[in-house]
């Protein structure tokens, strides 16, 4: 009896230890960041010179900082209050990823809506359509983004990154999969009371899909948030380009800077978790068919 | 009849707005994609057949960048589909600290790509952290290991929300069936392959196409990490493109493009194929 409940309480001492390395392990790079956006420059040229300095055969090892020697808000003070131009990049993110998560969710629930309504012989063929566009790396659909830009003469202009980022067909995917679970009953009964397909869409299926379109918008949102490749490409102008571009390239010299724009440009994405993980966790294949 | 007609073409008009965005940004560019993997110059080009595709295959940078993608998307896909599995069976059971553990496995979503990069750097350098750690001296950026690198950063990127997907589709599970199987005395490895997978099956099909979503854009990360041209181990299909795309080689980026595009398409075709086959087994139960 005695022997039994060692060993589990053994076992139990054994299955705290994994999951909190394990959260740790998963959560390492968050504390790194939120860390050292409070040391100061000289610190963290000290710390990471040796690897961020670009001399690969420096003979000194990097020291990784967990709790800063003196905490400071140096790097916060710069970024906010004596670089506007960080700002105004980072409000240029905000220009671009705002209007792009909600106008994609909303074209895609449409569309979605298009998808699973009455599933064609052609519509099939699209949404097939629609699902290699979807897995095409970037590399791909920047050519023709490119090329369309240069057309419409919406080249260097935040349209070029707007337009394809709006009718992008990844939402699409996700939304279809979730609608197509929604119970053929709720249809059919709001179809005997007249309602039209406006109607079906409005009063059902939106009502219905809360949970995925914030679970959608979500992932379309840290995705645009972070965008390298499409601006590279679509913009030229230094006034246009979004932070996570800048974020990228920063170098040597403003390193210190790094984490803290880091962690400031975490902010939006960490208030958007906290109020939606729930959604998250509805998730999106399954919650049609409570 | 006529209302029937009527409201198919109803519910076609939802499709519209997606569709016209998706033709002007996304296929007809595309055309030209095809038009110029088929010509010799960009401009006034005389029309080459398949000599684009037939140079494309004899091309080693792009063998080179084709072999290390299949060869990451081979580790990968069964990798981001099958742990979190793992995790969110485990997950199922009491264990302590639940719901914090699944924060944290979902805030990598969070972290902004530039400091996910700065944090790799410091812990993968020629003189960083995991060299301290281990008293090795490895340049993981040019070691045939730096493949495992990428591959670390994929999957604590995409783990989390894979297996909070499972979460929930597990949760969904309607208690009878498990309570049937507990008293029928299965055991847990028996109750998953009888009862469980049985209600996984499209959440794995799901899971299965967003890993092949993420592993097509980890490149951001690999491109940031590397550069344009990194060891050849990580040179990848992407940075083929990429940089034929800033030479302004049209010819070898579309046709290089259109191949993938054709791959895909079959890789797709076969699993929607298992996916309706999958319904339509659930729908007659």
């Amino acid at each position: 009896m005695s022997k039994n409940m060692k060993k589990r309480r053994f076992k139990n001492g054994c299955l705290w230890l994994a999951i909190t390395l394990l959260a740790i392990l998963f959560l390492l790079p968050t504390i790194l960041t939120v860390v050292n956006s409070f040391l100061s420059a000289a610190e963290i040229e000290r710390s990471y010179g040796a690897v961020l300095g670009g001399d690969t055969y420096m003979k000194e090892q990097v020291i990784l900082r967990l709790v800063p020697d003196i905490a400071t808000g140096e790097q916060y003070h710069t970024f906010l209050l004596q670089s506007p131009e960080y700002l105004q990049k980072f409000w240029n993110s905000v220009l671009y990823t705002v209007p792009i998560t909600i106008l994609q969710v909303a074209v895609s629930a449409l569309a979605a809506y298009g998808f699973c309504r009455r599933p064609s012989r052609l519509r099939r063929l699209i949404f097939f359509g629609y699902l290699v566009l979807t897995l095409m790396p970037y590399q791909v659909t920047l050519v023709p983004n490119y090329l369309v830009s240069k057309q419409l003469g919406t080249y260097d202009t935040i349209w070029a990154i707007l337009l394809p980022g709006i009718f992008s067909p990844f939402a699409v995917f996700l939304l279809t999969k979730y609608m197509q679970r929604i119970p053929r009953e709720y249809i059919e009964a709001a179809q005997l009371d007249g309602a039209n397909e406006w109607q079906i869409f409005r009063r059902i299926f939106l009502p219905q899909c809360k949970s995925a379109l914030f679970a959608v918008g979500m992932l379309v949102f840290f995705d645009y948030w972070n965008m390298v490749e499409q601006p590279m490409v679509l913009l030229e102008q230094e006034e246009l380009q979004p932070l996570s571009i800048y974020l990228s390239r920063i170098n040597e010299g403003e390193l210190g800077l790094a984490f803290a724009a880091a962690v400031i440009y975490m902010i939006p994405c960490l208030l958007l978790f906290l109020g939606g993980e729930k959604h998250l966790e509805e998730g999106i294949v399954t919650g049609g068919i409570k | 009849m006529k209302r029937r007609q009527d409201r198919k073409s109803a519910s076609f008009l939802f499709l519209l707005p997606s569709l016209a965005g998706v033709l002007l940004f996304f296929l007809l560019p595309f055309g030209m994609v095809i038009y110029y993997s088929l010509v010799n110059r960009p401009v006034d080009g005389d029309f080459v057949g398949l000599d684009n595709y037939k140079a494309l295959l004899h091309n080693k940078a792009f063998l080179l960048g084709a072999k290390n993608t299949g060869i990451l998307l081979a580790i990968s896909i069964p990798l981001a589909v099958l742990l979190p599995l793992k995790l969110a069976l485990w997950l199922e059971r009491a264990i302590p600290l639940k719901s914090q553990l699944r924060t944290a496995l979902l805030s990598p979503m969070l972290v902004p790509v530039a400091s996910v990069i700065l944090v790799w750097q410091v812990l993968f350098h020629r003189n960083g952290s995991l060299n301290a750690w281990l008293g090795t001296h490895l340049d993981w950026f040019y070691s045939p290991w730096s493949i495992l690198m990428v591959l670390l950063l994929y999957l604590w990127k995409n783990i989390g929300y894979h297996t909070i997907l499972y979460t929930a589709a597990l949760a969904a599970i309607p208690r009878t069936y498990i309570d049937m199987a507990n008293l029928d005395g299965a055991s847990r490895t028996r109750q998953f392959f009888a009862v469980k997978i049985h209600f996984l099956a499209p959440t794995i099909f799901f899971v299965v196409l967003m890993s092949l979503i993420a592993s097509m854009k980890i490149f951001r990360e690999v491109w940031l990490l590397t550069g344009s041209y990194p060891n050849q181990n990580l040179y990848l299909l992407q940075h083929f493109m990429n940089n034929t795309f800033r030479n302004m080689d049209y010819q070898k980026l579309s046709s290089a493009a259109l191949l993938l595009a054709t791959v895909m398409g079959a890789v797709i075709a076969v699993l929607l194929g298992i996916e309706r086959r999958l319904d339509r087994d659930t729908e007659y139960e």
